[in-house]
This record gives structure tokens, C-alpha cells and sequence, in this order.
């Protein structure tokens, strides 16, 4: 049994080796102007903020893209087509989906939306593959919410002459809704993670202006932090470690903002 | 006794009538009065279609892959893919073979599975024999927050930290190697394994502890002679899955494994991964239509096969999981 | 309960547009922090130029595309980096290697490329063809540093024979270990890194050594990116790699440069380490090469390329420097100036690509 516990406490122990060590390679860069400043060749003077508006911009593109058609893709797997042949063949693309590597997802978004659709290295187009990435997320998740709407309450509005659509929109969707809402954002705190999809698609390394359209070159933290993990002198390591830890406190912060937005949703149900 | 976990869903609804197989079947009716009907078949369709995406999503894959790879099988008949052992494709002396590639990710996969299915496994006998309900309600989570860890925090890990510790204990250790990007790869995997795992002992009815305890077994025998070999299926589904899990992970090795294709089962020499050669080809941003730019897709296709079918395994697993609990 | 609920419909599209408005005024607020003043809105000139595509129609203020070699790249890097207090218009640096940085040239996605190698003829047609006219800029001296690990105390000087025994397309799956070098060297597997195919480092070094442009052995770790190598040889006793100088002296301490000697008395007897001395007189053979950059005639219409390309020129002989590479003479400075001010297109070269042993002086002063 010991060895059991160890075998728990050991990864444990070593994540918090992991942050601890990134934390203290990061305080030394971590500053105002860290978080205001543009990338420069001298590694005291670099800083973060095109790369942290590009992952702000693309956050919120792929939550335009990914929420609305995850939630609808939802309501009708569980709404209207339950049981259906339509429905289990969509179910098995998406137990798929959920399974391919982001490397692929970004070949996708390489070949159609990059080339194809000739969208070019974009904050759209990286929007798009991400959308694309977290949408078996997003559907899986506000399955379980609308699932956890008891059966009578539909029973019910259906009693009181609503249409399929109106017992929706008036009673299940809201009260799915802190369910929806948590997962989606935990979607996008996934999607803000990952690197490999934009590095395909194309996000650059040297950006040292905000994006100001969606069809502009654009880059993103997890980019910025490899671009700065790459360089072998000791001061971009640093540079990197600090990357790090912005990036790790905006995921914390949209986990704690899914959080807080469930309890403030669950509270006006109880 | 159904399992309040999520691996096991027992439906809660009563069946609704089936539909037809005809078109009219896949759209059943409203019931009640419809307020308008046109709107709702609207509707209707409007959501069909975002759940389709997913369907264009996967068929938006396989096309771009398959198309790619045929327009490259064009030039280079696919089956040099299979014949050779050198892998470069874009140097004078052109190679296809894609065995470096696979043993480049074979090696970190299996290194990184090395390392997280024994402890992964003890991690989940532990939170589902052992552990108190209390300590299991936060020690589960913890563990989970390893999986949401960025993969690129977990590359940064194993070039800065993992690998120089190593080169310590074994002087012959190249900088890039696929050691260190093994080990750190298990790390992130560990969580998959004993969440999974941990279902699927969780599933295991109690009444067969119940009998075990009964002929007179210890707690240790009956959790390795009993409780274990009852979850097999899902514990195969789960480290399948991990596995599949491993072998499309990008970052962590293209920041620790290197980029130098060989064929070898050498840990200590730098590697590269079907991952790690798709990143380092596309961040030269390759214009559409060259060899090299079909390459990463022709790699990207046997990439997706490959997760594909251990996916597709996996699922059978945890459907004999489900189908037979008792076995 | 209804209004409450159409409330709550509202409220992701109200946060979103709080957080669009949110970082446009972030936007501004950089600007007035010294970062970067605020940029036009409608710059036709570059619509102009580049292909219309959708994403050019999302495209905001001017940008100068810039992309090509990694051995420029430190270049570009700092004169962008200085450029910004001095002018609104945007740089973005792309890392794709020389050749991949003409290929876009080429097809006019980039206004500016960096090459470590001069234009070679299927470049020149490709250029014809799609009817872009392109200035040749030589920006600085570079010596390609052939680099070891510190405790690698057995290789510190190298034939240029022996260096194409070991980069030779014969030499994949060949030669693996170090005594198969040279006898007397250790048995031990020999770790090899050096750019990739589009690098014109790649493209010099294998005219240079190997003899024919392009040929080398295939197994070895390649990367555009020339700071992976310096990782991979810094990190490995076994490893010896090569790449532009600037990127052996940001990293001197990691590195130990391999004295190279080319056989021949009359630019300098025995093996000749790389220095800003030897590569200026000539005596660091034969891996001492212009570096350029390369601008389209179109693009240098356009008043921000112009006074980018302008500041690049008068500010490059600081600037290289620092950066770590070899500054050419003042009066080649002047030459390439004069060279830009009056658009002459073409290359020095004559379009036939790289040359080994050539100075930049000597072909300027004949045109």
C-alpha cells in the first residue's frame, strides 16, 4: 500500500517540483513591463504582450466559432435526435474527433483554411483549427449539462402546449446553462494551451505589434514561449520560465472564472 | 450497482418510440401543439448542421490527408514508404522510408509508457482500494490538473530540468534524447492511466472483493488476483489509449527529443518523431504544392491511422468493459 | 423570467465586445507608453503590391513582410527592433531559410528576404516569371563557424578535405563515428547538426566544402532554426555542427570553434580559426560569405519599405556588430547605398548564384 501512495504522490510531487522551479527561474523577469513590452533580441528587455493579446484574440474567436455550434450540436444530439442512426453516427465522429492529435488538427487548418480558403497565416485561420480542436469538448460537455435537466421539466412544458424549441430556449438551455458555460471555458483554457495546431498553421515567432485585424500576422503565448525556449543563452530561459507562468495564471484565471460563473448560475436554481 | 463514474452511463430515460428509417424518421415530429412549424423544422436543420460539423470535420481530414498523399504517391510510389530505412526526403540522396519516424515515436512512446503505467496503475489501486473517501475526493483532482497542464510547460521541463539531471547520471547522454522526453511524457500521461484504470476497478462489483474476503484472502491478493484481472478491459483501454495519446504528442518532444531521423532503440542519442519532423518542416512554411510540403501530410496520414486504430481498440475494450462487468 | 433570460442571452456578446474594446484600448494605451505610436488606417500602397487575398481585406495598417535566412535574421531583428521608435509600420520576420524566404519573395508574398547566399538561377527565373524585379543588398560578412563542444579536446582543427569526407552524400549511413574522420580520433559515434535545405548556410557550406551546391549526407539533425543546433551542440561532447558566426559568438562560452584549413599557402598557411580579422582579410577560407538582403523593386516603391530598407543600410554597420557578425568596409556601405538609391536591379553575382572566395568590393566596384 505504501508503494501505492507513492506511486500517487509522486507525480504530484514532481508537478509541484515543475512549478516551483519554473516560478523561480520566472521571478526574475516577471514585471510590469514583462507584461506590456514586445519581444527584442535582448532578453532583459523582452516582453510578452503581442503574444498575449494574439492568445486574448484567438480565445475569443474560437469561443465565437466553437461555443455557439458545440452547444447547438448538443441540443440536437440530445433534444432531437435521440436514438436516430443520425445521432449515433455523429456520436462516434465525435468519440473519434476527441482522439486525433492537435498536430493533425493542424494540418487541417493547414490545408483548408490557410491554403483552401486562403485565409493565410491569420488569427482567423488559427481560430478556426482551434475551434475545430476543442468542439468535441465543447459538445461532450454540454451533453452532460442538458442530460442533467430532469425529464420532467420537459415533460412538463410539453404538458403546458410548448414546441420542442420553446421548452428549450425557456427552461432546459438555462438551466444547462452554468454546465455549458464550465465546460466551454474549460475548452478554451485548453485551447489556450496548445501549441503544436498554430505552429503548423502558421503563427510567427517575431511579432512586435498587436494584431489589429483578423487577417493579420499574429502569435500567440505558447509560441512565444517555444520561440524563447529554443534560444540556448540562459537569459531567454528565464524569459520563457516567466512566458510560463503568464500562461499558467490566464488558465487558472479562466478555470476560476468558469467556476465562479457556475456558482453565481447555480445559486439563482437552488 | 451503477458506478457514479462517467466510463459507465446507465441511461436514466425511458426508449422513445423508434423512428422510421425513412427521411421523415430522422426528423421525428414535435410533440404538442407546434407554435410554428417552420420555424421549428428551421430549427431543427440549423442544429443538424452544427452537429454535422463534426462529421465535416472528420471528413475534412481525411480528405486533406488523403489527397495530399496521393499527389506525393504520384511521385514517389507509397510502397518506398514501407522498403526503405532512411528517411530524407529532402536532401540530395532522397530516402522515404518512414521507419526512423515510427521508431523515433515508438521509442518515446514506449518510454513514456514504461513509465506511466506502473505508476499510474498504483495510483489507481491506491485512490480506489486504499484510499479514504475524503483523501480520494482531493488527491483525484490533483492528479487530474497534471493533464491540464500545457504540453509546451512539460517540454520546457524536459530540456531544462530532465535532461541535464540525466547527463549527470549517465555521462553519454546527448543533449536531445529521447530518454528525457520519454520520462516526461510519462509524467503528463500518468493521470489518463489511473483515471481510467481507476474506473474501471472502481467498476468491479464489490461482491467479488465480498467472496475473495470470504475464502479467507488477504487485501493485496485479492486486489491482484481478483479485483485486477476483472477490470483487464479497461485497464487494456486505458493504456491504449494513453499510447495513442503518446504517439501524437508534439511539443514536449519536439523541444527534447531532437530532429535527426534514425532508425535505432537507443535512448541516449537524438531522435526524431513523426510530430516533431510535421512541426519542423511546417515552421518553414513550405509552399503548397512541393514535395516537402506533401511530406508532412503523408506523415500526418500515417500518424492518423495509427491513433485511429488504437482509438478505434481502445473502444472495444471499454465496450467489453461495459457489455460484461462480471468478467 | 423571460427577461431575465433574453439579460442572459446578452451577456456573452456583451463580455465579448468588453474584451474586443478592452484591447484596442489596450492598443492605444501601448502606443502611449513609447511602444509604438498609433498606425494609419488605410495604406493602398499595400494593397497594391501583394495578391489580393481575404485575409489581405482584414489587414490593418502597413506591414513590411520580412523572411529568409536565420544567418540574417539577428540582423533584421535588431534594425526592426530599432526601426520601431522611428516609423509606425509594422515588420514581422519570418524564420523560413533562404530558400524558403525567395520562394515567397519570388511569389511576392514577402517584400523583403534575407539570404546568406546570393540569388541562384532557378530563383532569378522563378523572380521572371512571376515579373518581380529584385535589388541584391549585401548587409555584412559572415564566417560559417564549424563548432564542437568544449570538452571535445581532440578535434580543434579540421581539413577541408576532411569536412567533405564527413558532410559528402557518400558519407549517409557511412561514416558514423569520429576515428573514420581521421585516425587517431576517438571511436565514438560522431553527432552531426547543421541547417536545413532551405538555408543558404546549408547551400554555401555544401558548395564550399562539398564541391557541388545542395549535396550533402541526409542523416543528421537539420534545422532552419540555427539557435536548435546551437542547443544540440552545446549540450553534446559528441556533436560538431555549423552556422553563422553571430550565433557562435552569442554563445562562445557553450561552444568551441574548429580551426579550419583549406590546403592552400596563399590566403593564409595552416589552419585559420574564425575571427572578425580573418574573415575581413580574406585568410578564413573557404567559409567566409556576403550576406544579403534581398528587396523588390515594387515593394521599395512603398514609402515605409523605403525607409526601412534606408535605416537598415545606414544603420548596419552598428548594427552587425553587435549582432556578432563581420561589418563590411565603410566605402562598401556607400557602394550598396548608392546601389539601392538608384533601384539597380539584378544581382552582382550575375544571377549564377554563390561563388566561393569572391569579396563584395570587388564585384561592386565592377559594376
Amino acid at each position: 500500500m505504501g508503494l501505492c501512495l507513492l506511486a500517487v504522490l509522486l507525480p504530484l510531487g514532481l508537478l509541484l517540483f515543475l512549478l516551483g522551479a519554473v516560478a523561480s527561474d520566472a521571478i526574475a523577469r516577471l514585471n510590469l513591463g514583462f507584461l506590456l513590452g514586445y519581444p527584442s533580441r535582448h532578453a532583459d528587455h523582452a516582453g510578452i504582450l503581442p503574444a498575449l493579446v494574439g492568445s486574448a484574440l484567438l480565445v475569443l474567436w474560437t469561443a465565437i466559432f466553437a461555443v455557439p455550434t458545440g452547444v447547438g450540436a448538443a441540443i440536437y444530439l440530445e433534444e432531437y435526435g435521440r436514438g436516430g442512426r443520425m445521432a449515433s453516427f455523429i456520436e462516434i465522429n465525435i468519440a473519434n474527433l476527441a482522439g486525433v492529435p492537435s498536430v493533425i488538427y493542424g494540418l487541417l487548418g493547414l490545408g483548408v483554411f490557410v491554403r483552401a480558403l486562403g485565409l493565410g497565416r491569420s488569427v482567423l485561420a488559427g481560430a478556426a483549427t482551434l475551434a475545430l480542436l476543442v468542439l468535441p469538448i465543447v459538445i461532450l460537455s454540454s451533453r452532460e449539462a442538458l442530460r442533467s435537466v430532469p425529464r420532467s421539466l420537459r415533460e412538463a412544458c410539453y404538458a403546458l402546449g410548448a414546441t420542442r424549441w420553446q421548452a428549450i430556449r425557456r427552461v432546459v438551455l438555462p438551466m444547462a446553462l452554468p454546465g455549458i458555460l464550465t465546460g466551454s471555458i474549460l475548452a478554451l483554457s485548453r485551447a489556450m494551451g496548445e501549441t503544436a495546431p498554430l505552429l503548423v498553421v502558421g503563427a510567427l515567432t517575431y511579432v512586435t505589434f498587436l494584431p489589429d485585424g483578423l487577417g493579420a500576422p499574429f502569435t500567440a503565448l505558447p509560441i512565444q514561449i517555444f520561440n524563447w525556449v529554443s534560444r540556448p543563452q540562459q537569459e531567454f530561459v528565464e524569459n520563457a520560465a516567466a512566458g510560463i507562468v503568464v500562461l499558467l495564471v490566464s488558465m487558472l484565471l479562466l478555470n476560476a472564472l468558469a467556476i465562479v460563473l457556475r456558482h453565481r448560475f447555480q445559486k439563482r436554481f437552488v | 450497482m451503477a458506478p457514479s463514474s462517467s466510463a459507465v452511463r446507465v441511461p436514466s430515460e425511458p426508449p422513445r418510440v423508434a423512428p422510421s428509417s425513412t427521411l421523415a424518421g430522422l426528423l421525428p415530429s414535435s410533440p404538442g401543439r407546434p407554435a410554428s412549424p417552420l420555424l421549428e423544422r428551421l430549427l431543427e436543420f440549423g442544429l443538424l448542421a452544427c452537429a454535422l460539423l463534426s462529421v465535416a470535420t472528420t471528413a475534412g481530414i481525411v480528405a486533406v490527408l488523403a489527397w495530399e498523399t496521393l499527389e506525393f504517391a504520384r511521385v514517389v510510389p507509397l510502397r518506398r514508404l514501407l522498403l526503405d530505412t532512411q528517411w530524407t526526403p529532402l536532401f540530395h540522396d532522397q530516402h522515404f522510408g518512414i521507419w526512423p519516424l515510427i521508431a523515433g515515436t515508438g521509442l518515446t512512446a514506449g518510454i513514456s509508457m514504461l513509465v506511466a503505467l506502473p505508476i499510474g496503475l498504483l495510483a489507481a489501486i491506491y485512490l480506489s482500494e486504499f484510499a479514504p473517501p475524503l483523501l480520494r475526493r482531493y488527491l483525484k483532482p490533483a492528479l487530474e490538473l497534471l493533464a491540464g497542464i500545457p504540453t509546451i510547460v512539460y517540454g520546457y521541463f524536459a530540456l531544462i530540468f530532465v535532461t541535464p539531471a540525466l547527463q549527470k547520471v549517465l555521462p553519454g547522454l546527448a543533449g536531445f534524447n529521447s530518454l528525457g522526453a520519454g520520462i516526461v511524457l510519462g509524467i503528463m500521461l500518468v493521470p489518463m492511466i489511473s483515471s481510467l484504470s481507476e474506473d474501471a476497478l472502481f467498476a468491479v462489483p464489490n461482491s467479488l472483493r465480498e467472496a475473495a474476503y470470504a475464502l479467507g484472502a488477504g487485501r493485496l491478493p485479492t486486489i491482484f488476483r481478483v479485483v485486477l484481472p476483472s477490470a483487464t478491459s479497461g485497464i487494456k483501454a486505458s493504456v491504449i489509449l494513453a499510447g495513442s495519446r503518446a504517439i501524437g504528442e508534439t511539443m514536449i518532444v519536439a523541444i527534447a527529443a531532437g530532429q535527426q531521423p534514425r532508425l535505432t532503440l537507443d535512448p541516449r542519442v537524438p531522435v526524431e518523431t513523426m510530430t516533431a519532423y510535421v512541426v519542423q518542416v511546417s515552421m518553414g512554411d513550405t509552399p503548397t504544392g512541393t514535395l516537402e510540403y506533401r511530406t508532412i501530410f503523408v506523415v500526418g496520414a500515417v500518424l492518423f491511422l495509427m491513433t485511429f486504430a488504437m482509438n478505434a481498440l481502445s473502444h472495444r475494450f471499454k465496450r467489453r468493459l461495459l457489455s460484461s462487468p462480471e468478467t | 423570467m423571460m427577461l431575465r433570460s433574453r439579460a442572459r442571452a446578452r451577456l456573452p456578446a456583451l463580455l465579448g465586445w468588453a474584451l474586443l474594446s478592452l484591447l484596442t484600448c489596450k492598443k492605444h494605451a501601448a502606443g502611449t507608453l513609447g511602444a509604438e505610436p498609433s498606425a494609419p488606417l488605410d495604406t493602398p500602397s499595400s494593397l497594391t503590391d501583394a495578391p489580393a487575398s481575404l485575409a489581405d481585406r482584414f489587414r490593418g495598417a502597413a506591414v513590411i513582410a520580412v523572411d529568409g535566412s536565420s544567418t540574417v535574421f539577428p540582423i533584421s531583428e535588431a534594425v526592426a527592433e530599432e526601426f520601431r521608435s522611428t516609423s509606425a509600420a509594422r515588420v514581422t520576420i519570418g524564420v523560413s531559410g533562404t530558400g524558403g524566404g525567395f520562394k515567397k519573395f519570388c511569389s511576392a508574398e514577402v517584400a523583403i528576404s534575407g539570404a546568406s547566399r546570393p540569388i541562384k538561377p532557378s530563383e532569378v527565373l522563378a523572380c521572371e516569371r512571376a515579373g518581380i524585379e529584385y535589388i541584391e543588398l549585401p548587409v555584412a560578412y559572415d564566417g560559417i563557424s564549424v563548432v564542437v563542444h568544449p570538452a571535445n579536446d581532440w578535434a580543434a582543427h579540421m581539413t577541408v578535405a576532411e569536412l567533405r569526407a564527413l558532410w559528402r552524400p557518400q558519407a549517409q549511413a557511412n561514416v558514423q563515428r569520429w576515428n573514420q574522420v581521421r585516425s587517431g580520433w576517438p571511436d565514438a559515434e560522431i553527432h552531426l547538426f547543421g541547417p536545413g535545405v532551405d538555408s543558404g548556410t546549408y547551400d554555401y557550406f555544401t558548395l564550399a566544402v562539398v564541391g557541388t551546391e545542395h549535396a550533402s549526407r541526409g542523416d543528421f539533425t537539420s534545422s532552419e532554426d540555427d539557435n536548435v543546433l546551437v542547443q544540440g551542440v552545446s549540450r553534446d561532447r559528441l556533436a560538431l555542427g555549423f552556422f553563422g558566426y553571430a550565433y557562435y559568438g552569442e554563445n562562445a562560452a557553450q561552444l568551441r570553434t574548429v580551426a579550419i584549413d583549406d590546403e592552400r599557402d596563399d590566403n593564409g598557411k595552416g589552419p585559420i580559426s574564425v575571427s572578425p580579422e580573418t574573415v575581413t582579410n580574406g585568410s578564413y577560407n573557404p567559409l567566409s560569405r556576403p550576406i544579403f538582403v534581398y528587396v523588390s523593386l515594387a515593394a521599395a516603391a512603398r514609402p515605409e519599405v523605403e525607409a526601412f530598407i534606408q535605416f537598415y543600410l545606414r544603420e548596419a554597420a552598428r548594427l552587425v556588430g553587435e549582432v556578432g557578425y563581420i561589418a563590411l568596409p565603410e566605402q562598401v556601405y556607400d557602394l550598396v547605398w548608392r546601389r539601392f538609391a538608384r533601384r539597380a536591379v539584378g544581382s552582382i553575382f550575375g544571377g549564377s548564384g554563390s561563388r566561393v572566395g569572391v569579396t563584395v568590393e570587388s564585384l561592386l566596384g565592377a559594376e
